[in-house]
């Protein structure tokens, strides 16, 4: 048995007072997981502390909440692992993004469900409906059990960056549901799922690429990666040239590359708005013109660079987006599904060179 | 050390100050750049949203062009860069398949990705190969009294396991060991480890400018002198942005943001005009005043 503190966020809208932090000793083995220990701080302490759980082993979602300032399920967080030698004190709050119903239970049905709901989260067959099951291939299927791997615990949703400045996005939860349609061979709707998504201006292109969901979740159900098979799908396989630029960004930019070899951003910009007469490139141009303005004063941007890039693309870089553009099919690799090759060394990108790295003291 | 050297298409872009102050800090740190100079954009996530394995083979040819020079590593100086080719890099080292079929279009080019290259960004190669006390000790100019703010760039830090932080590479704390190897006052706000916004800038531009809006408001809340970043994309935004974002979060910004390469050059005890400081849009004055005031104060000591 071991000694922990929890500091716990308590608020109470309905009490017209502030939130404020409130601490617990518990006693309990180590590899006891954060819930256990707040159940017993309830339990013997303090009755009215606001946690809501029920399966206790991971698998309801209902138990999500901020531990040391990362969202995850308080039930599968062993207790050993939060604590950082400060007196094994281990900080838990409710999950971010959504308004706080009491303590460490937040509001799941005013963020987190009103979006699932959004996106039409049930399967919409072909017709006929077949008198047995549907027959789909098999691959197909496996690759749609990562975003099935949801259990709509919010965690994703809480870390969300985007959201944190516009409410109104769809979020990663139900952009990774989404996928988990548009990847199923038996839905009859991918197109108008796409086109939600992609011509909704808090849809799927609102999306930062922070990888923040990606950490948040306790599924790896990886919601990032899920939002840019969205992308891919609608951008490559529908042409669905959206009114937010997603489309046409994606365009410009692998057009820009395979012409240039490197980004010449001065084409970019106004390429993404469709090219520098599209109507809707003007008042964009107009708005960035001071800021245009004051690169070439300082600088910046220089009248030759802006208009005439430097750079060509090799000829064997050209080569290599015609060989891969011009393939009938997208080839993509799903760690998720293939996993990792036994010889594979872990991430290299991140490790040490072969040579000691002697004499570089820290 | 020597390495190969990728410096981006941001760098030599947008912000040539980049690029620029890198060339002239990295002799000071004994660093031989090998530059890969035939090698094409990572991709930034983009390329990669439009095909996979268009991504994969383009940075595996950069990979591979590395590998040809006989630099120890390759380095590369922007979070997205780093983010984009780990990215690839995961893939392309977990599957001999993958990685074969990849070889093959690179054939094309006589070239061969061989598994296992170490790429790391300029940040990662301060602190693990030349050290933190290697570099307080060719410290010319402490930053004594500049408070910096430390800004990452999400594609440097997340996720975790993928750019190899860990207990012994603290990689999202190196930002703060280095502005205090250098003797600056490490500023902690809330939008240090947050996303600029940049890369929905012209898909969703007020989400965009709030969040660059709003993180450098909040370091200048924390008293922040200045802030600091690796990467140029975050720069893009938080610099060349920031008079934009001041009309979208409805206050006055003016907070100079310095490439990481320029505030290791300053305390090395280069000029702000050898860094390439004149040509940011927020005029990073506050921190040309004080050095060149701490400048003149040595002199006239000595």
């Amino acid at each position: 048995m071991a000694k922990y503190t929890l500091r716990l966020r308590r608020y109470d809208p309905e009490s017209g007072e502030p939130p404020y932090w409130d601490e617990h000793k518990v006693d309990l083995d180590p590899h006891r997981s954060v819930l256990d220990g707040i159940l017993q701080a309830r339990g013997l302490q303090d009755g009215t502390i606001g946690i809501r759980c029920s399966c206790r082993q991971g698998i309801c979602g209902s138990c999500g909440v901020r531990i040391n300032g990362k969202p995850g399920l308080a039930c599968n967080t062993h207790l050993q692992s939060m604590t950082n030698g400060d007196g094994n004190v281990i900080v838990v709050e409710p999950l971010g993004n959504m308004p706080v119903i009491k303590d460490l239970i937040v509001d799941m049905d005013a963020v987190h469900w009103k979006k699932i709901q959004s996106v039409t989260p049930w399967l919409l067959g072909h017709e006929p409906v077949p008198e047995r099951e549907y027959l789909v291939p098999r691959e197909a299927m496996v690759d749609v059990t990562q975003s099935m791997a949801c259990i709509q615990c919010g965690a994703c949703v809480s870390d969300c960056l985007a959201m944190e400045v516009d409410p109104e996005f769809t979020g990663p939860a139900a952009l990774a549901k989404t996928y988990r349609f548009v990847g199923d061979p038996r839905d009859a709707e991918h197109f108008e799922r796409l086109r939600y998504v992609a011509e909704d201006p808090h849809g799927m292109y609102t999306c930062t690429h922070c990888f923040k969901c990606v950490e948040a979740c306790p599924k790896d159900v990886n919601p990032m990666g899920q939002i840019m098979r969205l992308r891919r799908i609608a951008g490559a396989d529908y042409d669905i040239d959206d009114r937010n630029n997603g489309y046409r960004h994606e365009h410009a930019f692998v057009k820009n590359i395979r012409r240039n070899g490197l980004l010449h951003e001065a084409d970019l910009l106004p390429d993404s708005y469709g090219g520098k007469f599209h109507p809707r490139a003007v008042p964009e141009l107009l708005s960035s013109l001071p800021v245009i303005l004051k690169g070439l004063l300082r600088r910046k941007i220089t009248p030759a660079k802006a208009l005439l890039h430097p750079h060509k693309a090799p000829p064997d870089v050209r080569a290599i987006f015609d060989r891969i553009d011009g393939e009938a099919a997208r080839y993509e690799l799903n760690l998720y599904v293939t996993g990792t090759d036994e010889e594979s060394p872990p991430t290299r990108g991140a490790g040490e060179p072969a040579a000691a790295r002697e004499g570089a003291e820290r | 050390m020597k390495v190969a050297y990728w410096p981006g298409c941001v760098s030599r872009g947008f912000t040539p100050e980049l690029h620029g102050a890198l060339a002239q800090v990295a002799p000071l740190l004994d660093i031989e750049l090998i530059e890969l100079d035939r090698a094409s954009c990572c991709g930034a996530g983009v390329i990669a949203e439009h095909s996979q394995e268009l991504a994969d083979t383009l940075n595996a040819r950069t990979f591979a062009l590395a590998q040809q020079t006989d630099g120890e590593l390759m380095m590369n100086i922007c979070s997205t860069c780093q983010g984009a080719q780990s990215e690839c890099q995961e893939r392309l080292d977990a599957n001999a398949a993958y990685r074969d079929r990849v070889n093959a279009t690179l054939a094309g080019s006589g070239l061969r990705y061989e598994q296992g290259i170490v790429n790391k960004n300029f940040l990662w190669v301060l602190v693990e190969e030349i050290g933190l006390k290697k570099l307080r000790s060719l410290v010319k100019r402490p930053l004594e009294n500049l408070r910096v703010g430390p800004f990452y760039g999400c594609y440097i830090i997340r996720p975790a396991n993928r750019v190899g932080i860990d207990g012994e590479h603290p990689r999202d704390r190196y930002l703060e060991q280095v502005i205090d190897a250098l003797g600056g006052t490490v500023i902690d706000y809330a939008g240090s480890h947050k996303c600029c916004g940049f890369p929905i800038i012209t898909m969703n531009k007020t989400a965009s400018l709030t969040q660059a809006g709003r993180h450098v408001g909040d370091a200048i809340d924390a008293d922040a002198d200045c802030l600091v970043t690796p990467c140029p994309l975050c720069h893009l935004n938080l610099d060349l942005q920031q008079p934009l974002a001041e009309g979208v979060v409805g206050r006055e910004l003016g907070l100079p943001v310095l490439h990481l390469p320029q505030l290791v050059g300053l305390a090395l005890g280069l000029s702000p005009k050898q860094l390439g400081m004149s040509r940011h849009i927020v005029k990073p004055r506050a921190v040309i005043d004080w050095s060149e005031s701490v400048v003149a104060a040595a002199a006239a000591a000595a």
